[in-house]
């Protein structure tokens, strides 16, 4: 007689094997289901590994076909100041700056806006109909795909910048690093703010009841104990957006400019054209005429995948960290 | 805290006062556009527009039937592979939670939603394009596929781990084959989850250009050949929209429209799913 074998359910196994119990039971299962079962747990572990190898393939491919760049522009490649596929001169400084101030511009517009969105769904109007409808508009913003921001700025954001420059004195190109942060800032808001409003409604009403009951008011509670609560998670929101910021294509493409100059003053920095590693990438992959060519435009996804997989993965462990406590 | 209750009041007040408008003022960017993309549009939409391929510039008339053939070929090509090897993936993460290979998924599955889709481009550029000899829808769906990937295995991940072990163990106790139990039972019980990924994927990639742009390229002609080069709803969007010409101005608000009509309707369709199932996606 089998006494009720105590086990726990821990993925497909018995952590507490009873005594040919899973042996027996297998046995009564003809041949050809078995065969089945074997070979659909293969399958599903296939498909894992794939996901791996996708991985690694992405990484490896990267590294081959960017390899005669690296060895032949060396370290240099990376404050080297002139982009030049005629002379085959490749240094992508430019890029580089383009993407910083691109992606940390659009970071620190959006801030404000990802933590009220934060505060007002996670604190002061975590339900309800307004709650709903506002949590929606948000996700749509995230929804709406990027060639359409880039569409919509390029004939009605930028006409406004333009204007803006003249009145500020610049040269009016209009398109831009400043109109390229601003629709991205717009783009990234969603994904800070949805980590936020979770986070910020995990912390324990304990905390908060026992401010209150010590005669806190609103802003005191939120200041002094939900955001030092959720500060680092939070802080991993804005990672997160910023690994999209960095590797978002389309909508900067079009706003950005594109042009491989660097601008002698910050102002015309700002205001003026310039270009991003993914937006060089865009327009001039399927130009390049020349193995050199293509493999600089490659080390610059490159470097692309390898920063935004160490920002995601930063980002991912602070709030795994979080959330498990 | 030496300040009265009545000016903490009032800051505090102020506060809130703050966060409404910076939480409210962030929906006027999408209104704005949004109408403006429906205003400018709309007028373009009729049926010589959803029958006729563009035509070339400086004539009137013109559609975009090539782009929208096209971008449902890819999308439906692309999900052909995302969603079993998706589903499949998901199943192992949410039956294995411990073991080695999960851990080693699960990262691969963060790393691959951050991933910029202009990266995925490239190297499906060197997995297909190169190796078959020039751009086609395949390279462009495949590329598609790997951005959908990650979305639908969080889903069914997450949709799966909500159902109570006592289902499957209920089942595997009556003596049915382990893979029975999750094709019959447990499939069937996450059934609108696993879907709300899907349809959630899908309007996640439909509006997504930088992957296609040296897999699929475009097609300014009628074609259904998938190893050959196909016009995509976005690209159209991105050549129309960086031309000089108005005519072709034209024809990327109309397509605009058209896509976020698509990408609009996808999202209500996964949320009235969602509803159903609390998941977080």
């Amino acid at each position: 007689m089998i006494t009720s074998p105590v086990f726990t359910w821990a993925g497909n196994c018995f952590v507490n094997k009873p005594p040919n119990f899973v042996e027996n039971k297998r046995l009564e299962l003809s041949n050809g289901q078995l065969k089945w079962e074997t070979m659909f747990k293969l399958l599903l572990k296939v498909m894992s590994v794939l996901l791996v190898l996708i991985i690694v393939g992405v990484l490896i491919t990267l590294i081959i076909e960017s390899w005669p760049s690296i060895t032949s522009q060396g370290i240099k490649y990376i404050w080297g100041k002139v982009w030049d596929p005629v002379q085959n001169i490749y240094g992508a400084y430019p890029f580089l700056v383009g993407t910083l101030l691109t992606s940390f511009t659009a970071l620190i517009i959006s801030i404000p806006f990802s933590y009220a969105i934060a505060i007002y769904l996670g604190e002061y109007n975590p339900k309800g109909w307004l709650s709903d409808l506002l949590k929606n508009t948000i996700e749509l913003i995230a929804a709406v795909p990027s060639i359409i921001y880039g569409f919509w700025g390029l004939f009605v954001l930028v006409p406004l910048v333009r204007t803006l420059e003249m009145k500020l004195d610049i040269l009016p190109y209009g398109v831009g690093v400043f109109t390229a942060s601003i629709v991205l800032a717009v783009m990234i808001i969603p994904y800070g703010a949805s980590l936020g409003i979770t986070l910020i409604r995990m912390v324990p009403s304990p905390l908060k009841e026992g401010a209150y009951a010590l005669g806190a008011t609103r802003w005191e509670v939120i200041r002094n104990v939900i955001m030092p609560y959720t500060r680092s998670g939070l802080f991993a929101g804005v990672l997160l957006s910023l690994g999209r910021a960095l590797g978002e294509t389309m909508a900067v493409t079009m706003l950005i400019g594109n042009t491989t100059a660097v601008a002698d003053t910050f102002k015309n920095v700002f205001f003026g054209p310039g270009n991003t590693m993914a937006s060089v990438i865009a327009n001039e992959f399927a130009e390049a005429d020349h193995t050199l060519y293509l493999s600089a435009l490659i080390e610059l996804g490159l470097v692309l995948f390898v920063v935004t997989v160490i920002i995601n993965m930063i980002g991912k462990r602070i709030i795994t960290r979080v959330t498990k406590s | 805290m030496e300040a009265k209750i009545g000016t903490r009041n009032i800051k505090s007040m102020i506060f809130k006062g703050i966060i409404v408008f910076f939480a409210f003022v962030i929906t006027l960017p999408l209104i704005v556009v949004l109408l403006y993309i429906i205003k400018q549009g709309i007028t373009q939409v009729n049926w010589t527009f959803l029958t006729h391929v563009p035509a070339p510039p400086g004539e009137k008339g013109g559609g975009i039937i090539n782009a929208l053939t096209g971008s449902f070929i890819m999308v439906l090509m692309a999900s052909i592979v995302a969603v079993p090897v998706g589903i499949l993936a998901g199943i192992y993460l949410s039956e294995n939670p411990r073991t080695k290979l999960a851990y080693y998924s699960g990262l691969c599955v963060d790393i691959l939603q951050g991933v910029p889709s202009i990266v995925v481009g490239i190297v499906v550029y060197f997995w297909v394009v190169k190796p078959i000899g020039g751009f086609s829808a395949i390279a462009g769906s495949i590329a598609l596929a790997i951005m959908m990937l990650p979305i639908i295995i969080r889903s069914t991940e997450q949709t799966l781990k909500l159902l109570p072990d006592s289902l499957k163990e209920a089942a595997l106790s009556l003596g049915i084959p382990y893979h029975r139990v999750i094709l019959k039972v447990i499939i069937p019980c996450g059934f609108a989850g696993i879907l709300s990924g899907i349809t959630l994927s899908i309007a996640r990639i439909i509006g997504e250009t930088a992957p296609l742009l040296f897999t699929a390229l475009g097609n300014n002609y009628f074609s259904l050949k998938i190893t050959g080069q196909m016009e995509s709803l976005p690209h159209v969007i991105f050549t129309y929209a960086t031309s000089p010409y108005d005519d072709w101005h034209d024809l990327a608000w109309g397509a605009s429209f058209i896509l976020l009509l698509f990408v609009l309707t996808l999202n209500i369709v996964t949320k009235l799913l969602t509803r159903k199932w609390k998941i977080q996606l």
